[in-house]
């Protein structure tokens, strides 16, 4: 396996950002309610990924490094008003149900940490394939999420019924508890057939060590501070 | 206080809190609220920095973007002025007074990420309140946020004590009990005038 493949296993499988990783749980949890929006989701997602971190890796000699998280964020933020005008542009559908949601794409912990973790230390090429398996990786547990919520709140897939008429769904799973519970349902899966995922950082941080990369990092910062 | 205030606080607080009903900030949400002192220090962070970014966002939406049919660049301009925010907010706490410097100066930095600060400051300029409104809702939506809190950490301290099954422990159960409570909230959403 080469290293843009390798690059691509890890984003979808090995540190798949929201089922290993444990990152974006924002997002995962407010989009969820129907498959197609995990979908249009995940892509929008991973265009700004894609881009963010193509620009920061070819700039990444060039950006300060003491300035070097307000000029991510500052380039993150154009690329998600560029992406949210198409989407308001072309897909107004997706517009109307995610509208709210893209704007926050700019504080998804993935694409920030994906930056500070990968782009700002390799060349494009493979910054790029990691944006792609990572991105994949993320629409792939989103329209997962979104496809159960869905056939067990109302029954259908993708506005397609899938139930019989004689079951009722179940509504709570349409529902915001529903995004809870099917997140919960998913990491127990895990755990009970063995795969590690790093959900220590999710539920057992003291404030200083979030899961998020970027306010970690902030933290290393204050700490080097405070000795 | 008119009737469309006491509605704005209502419903930002209970009917859609930003993390039992939004999603807004889940990340600290589960993080943080693993410890009672902890989750109510944040809480108490994130009242001051929601009230704050609101009240200049809404300032910067009504007189500059609107002016200027610039509406487009709210994402960059809100997320750039409440990353400088934080930064003030922290060093003038850091002069002023040290004491609440010391007790909420490590959250701070975390809220330029939450993206509850950001998704309220958006939701205000969407829904077109005022400058009254925008505060009113950047409070009670930040009151809401402390509430869930410091009630999910208050569960998770019993559950310590608790035998669980092996694959529950962990993050399943603290997501089990986020879900009952906004079931609970879901209640709110009953309530009219």
């Amino acid at each position: 396996m080469n290293k843009y493949m390798e690059r691509l296993y890890n984003g979808l499988i090995k540190e798949n950002p929201t089922m290993v990783l444990m990152l974006g749980m924002c997002p995962t949890l407010a989009v969820s309610t129907a498959a197609i929006n995990g979908v249009s989701m995940g892509l929008s997602t991973m265009a700004v990924l894609i881009f963010s971190n193509l620009i920061i890796s070819i700039l990444r000699k060039r950006i300060p490094n003491e300035v070097r998280l307000p000029a991510y964020i500052v380039i993150v933020a154009s690329l998600v008003t560029v992406t949210q005008l198409i989407i308001k542009a072309y897909l107004p559908a997706v517009d109307k149900a995610l509208g709210q949601f893209i704007p926050l794409i700019v504080v998804n912990c993935i694409i920030l940490g994906r930056a500070e973790a990968y782009a700002n230390k390799h060349e494009p090429g493979l910054a790029i394939m990691d944006a792609i398996g990572m991105g994949l990786g993320f629409t792939i547990a989103l329209t997962l999420a979104g496809s159960l919520r869905e056939i067990l709140g109302k029954g259908t897939l993708f506005g397609m019924q899938v139930l019989p008429e004689s079951v009722s769904p179940v509504a709570i799973f349409s529902l915001p508890p529903g995004a809870y519970l099917v997140i919960a349902l998913f990491i127990i899966i895990m755990n009970a057939i063995g795969i590690k995922t790093r959900q220590r950082q999710l539920v057992e941080s003291d404030g200083c060590n979030g899961n998020c990369a970027a306010c970690a990092m902030q933290c290393d910062e204050r700490k080097e501070e405070a000795k | 206080m008119n009737n469309s205030l006491i509605l704005i606080i209502i419903s930002s607080a209970l009917v859609n809190n930003v993390l039992l009903s939004r999603f807004w900030g889940v990340c600290s949400f589960l993080g943080v609220s693993k410890q009672m002192k902890a989750s109510a220090s944040l809480g108490v962070a994130v009242i001051f920095v929601m009230t704050i970014a609101s009240a200049v966002a809404s300032l910067l939406n009504d007189y500059i973007l609107v002016p200027f049919g610039l509406e487009f660049m709210q994402t960059i301009v809100f997320i750039l002025v409440i990353a400088a925010l934080v930064q003030i907010v922290e060093m003038f706490l850091k002069k002023s007074s040290p004491a609440i410097y010391k007790a909420l100066g490590i959250y701070l930095p975390l809220i330029t990420t939450n993206c509850a600060v950001l998704g309220i400051a958006q939701l205000n300029a969407m829904s077109g309140y005022t400058f009254i409104e925008s505060v009113v809702s950047g409070f009670s939506s930040a009151v809401g946020y402390t509430l869930a809190i410091v009630l999910l950490a208050g569960i998770r301290s019993r559950i310590r004590e608790e035998d669980l099954p092996a694959p529950l422990r962990g993050a399943p159960i603290v997501l089990i009990s986020a879900a009952l409570m906004s079931i609970a909230f879901i209640g709110f959403s009953k309530l009219s005038f």
